[in-house]
């Protein structure tokens, strides 16, 4: 079982919560045309709605996200607008004139009883070439001083592992990936960056991701790749999808100049 | 088929029309109209299909010449607009003959101003939907804010003859808002009643650096929830967070569609047009509803929009 990573202040744990009846579902308000499903467990307070302590994400919990995903993806449901799904979490907006919360919830409550039916697709494999360090990872030194680690060996963690795209969020084509070795797990810059290069990649608590267009962002940069992350002209769109696996692979900076050249 | 050249583009001109819903999944935002309720009507009032795709100005209106004339209507906010230099009026229909100049200026009301045309804007689609998303460059006019010398093709359409325009009484019910109506947000019992009440209490104000992404607040700053232990979620259209710092942000039409922090209220739909109107330094306050309300009020504006004494010939 993944053991909480939670050390230096870092805001997300990965623990396992599996019990008799696998990971329940909680429903909350969000908004007045949307609502949340989560698949979490509420940490017992001794009062009815307490604030979760210590909130948890499983590879379960993301499991049961991708399933409804993929359920409410096969069969709509009319009137259901837009789903943004997340670590253990979906969000369900919908069109307020035609449903109500409760029904929305009614019809959730269908759902999860056959998620077990839901076949998830076979994950792809997907290959994101990476130039470490220099002008395109400005944090890297950082990170390395801060693990007591030296670059070379920080490269060699960050490829080191197949990660999971939990889910895609934030701007098209960002997705999170879980989860980084636990000596390169680093908490977020305490003032993000203004802008991003697009293609950069960062790490921040136990997660890692790449910017696919010019942003504001918080995560420490420890490289960038060539590669376009999101493209209108291209079928799919995003390169990566919830769902996939993902491994980097350390190029150098003649290598990024060609395949630059390739992907412009 | 007709043309819209950019003479002046003004301080931020984008094409949208009502966004593209349904893509979550993949990190885009619905985007769309600031003032969706502006547009609709401006292209009822051109005998458009109310989501066609119009032209949205930001404080700073832009000047435009019709080589081949055209019929429009202008929406929104009063950006003091004249056709080769007579003042045109707002929320009616009106003529504009061949390589005729409409102008418009600095804003006298709200934030936004509208430019519908007979035919509406034609726009390469991206997800279905002709809105400009600027941050990643697609969409609209080659995915940015209009420039000078842009030429902007219109769709064509059989041009109608008579114009329309609005009734006063509708155009009093449309007024903005400045004091907007909420719901309780997701993590709205994480903080303490006393913040809350704060919250509720304090007029803030709509800060320099607002924009379709996200509607930044100054005033109290908001005392937040002990420890952040937050994961990150989807996150609704107008869902108001509490960033580290207190100051809290309205997520708006261009929002990130996922975010780690708590949010501590949602502005109602009914009101989200009232959202797309508010200027750096406007004051505002927020006013607590149950969801019954809200979707009450909701009920209220779409039967408003749907009725027939609104608009006339």
């Amino acid at each position: 079982m993944p053991v909480p990573l939670g050390r230096r202040g870092v805001r997300y744990t990965f623990a396992s919560m599996d019990t008799a009846a696998g990971v329940g579902a909680r429903f909350q308000f969000s908004s007045d045309q949307s609502l949340l499903v989560y698949f979490d467990q509420l940490k017992e307070q001794g009062r009815a709605r307490a604030r979760p302590q210590q909130s948890q994400i499983t590879l379960q919990a993301n499991e049961k996200v991708r399933r409804l995903l993929r359920l409410l993806e096969s069969e709509p449901v009319a009137g259901v607008r837009n789903l943004h799904p997340a670590y253990c979490s979906l969000l369900v907006k919908f069109d307020a004139l035609r449903l109500r919360h409760e029904e929305v919830e009614a019809i959730l409550r269908g759902y999860l009883e056959r998620l077990d039916e839901v076949s998830l697709p076979e994950p792809r494999l997907v290959e994101i070439p990476v130039c470490y360090g220099g002008e395109f990872g400005a944090d890297l030194a950082e990170v390395c001083a801060m693990s007591g680690i030296t670059a070379a060996q920080a490269i060699e963690m960050h490829v080191s592992v197949e990660y999971l795209v939990y889910f895609l969020g934030f701007v098209p084509g960002f997705a999170y990936l879980g989860e980084l070795p636990e000596a390169l797990v680093t908490p977020r810059l305490a003032t993000p960056r203004r802008k991003v290069p697009a293609g950069s990649v960062g790490i921040a608590g136990n997660q890692t991701g790449v910017y696919p267009f010019a942003t504001p962002g918080g995560w420490r940069l420890i490289g960038r790749t060539p590669v376009a992350m999101f493209r209108a002209e291209r079928e799919g769109l995003s390169m990566l999808t919830i769902g996939d696996r993902v491994r980097f692979a350390p190029i150098s900076a003649e290598r990024f100049a060609a395949l630059e050249k390739e992907w412009a | 088929m007709g043309v819209i050249q950019v003479q002046e583009p003004g301080l931020f001109t984008t094409v949208q029309d009502l966004g593209r819903e349904g893509f979550g999944a993949m990190g885009v935002s619905a985007s769309g109209a600031a003032d969706a309720i502006s547009l609709r009507l401006g292209n009822r009032l051109v005998g458009n299909d109310e989501g066609a795709a119009g032209l949205e100005m930001t404080l700073l209106g832009g000047t435009f010449i019709f080589p081949e004339g055209a019929l429009l209507a202008l929406t929104g906010s009063d950006f003091g607009a004249a056709l080769d230099g007579q003042p045109v009026e707002l929320w009616s229909s009106f003529e504009v003959k061949a390589e005729q100049s409409l102008r418009l200026g600095p804003t006298r009301t709200g934030a936004r101003c509208y430019l519908c045309v007979r035919g509406g804007i034609e726009a390469r689609l991206f997800l279905g939907s002709a809105s400009t998303h600027i941050l990643s460059g697609l969409g609209g006019h080659e995915g940015r804010a209009l420039r000078k010398e842009d030429a902007l093709k219109i769709a064509a359409e059989s041009r109608v003859i008579h114009e329309r325009r609005m009734t006063a009484r509708s155009l009093k019910e449309l007024q903005p808002r400045k004091v907007l109506r909420v719901t309780e947000g997701p993590q709205s019992d994480w903080f303490p009643e006393s913040a809350r009440r704060l919250f509720y209490e304090s007029r803030y104000r709509v800060a320099e650096e607002s924009n379709r992404m996200g509607i930044r607040l100054e005033g109290a700053v908001i005392p937040l929830p002990s420890s952040g232990d937050m994961i990150s979620e989807g996150v609704s259209l107008g869902a108001i967070q509490v960033p580290e710092g207190g100051k809290p942000i309205v997520l708006f039409v261009e929002q990130q569609t996922t975010g780690g922090y708590p949010k501590i209220a949602n502005v109602i739909s009914a009101d989200f047009h009232s959202l797309g109107q508010l200027r750096p330094r406007d004051e505002i306050r927020f006013e607590r509803v149950d969801s019954e309300t809200a979707r009450a009020l909701l009920r209220e504006q779409k039967e408003f929009l749907a009725s027939e004494e609104l608009l006339f010939e």
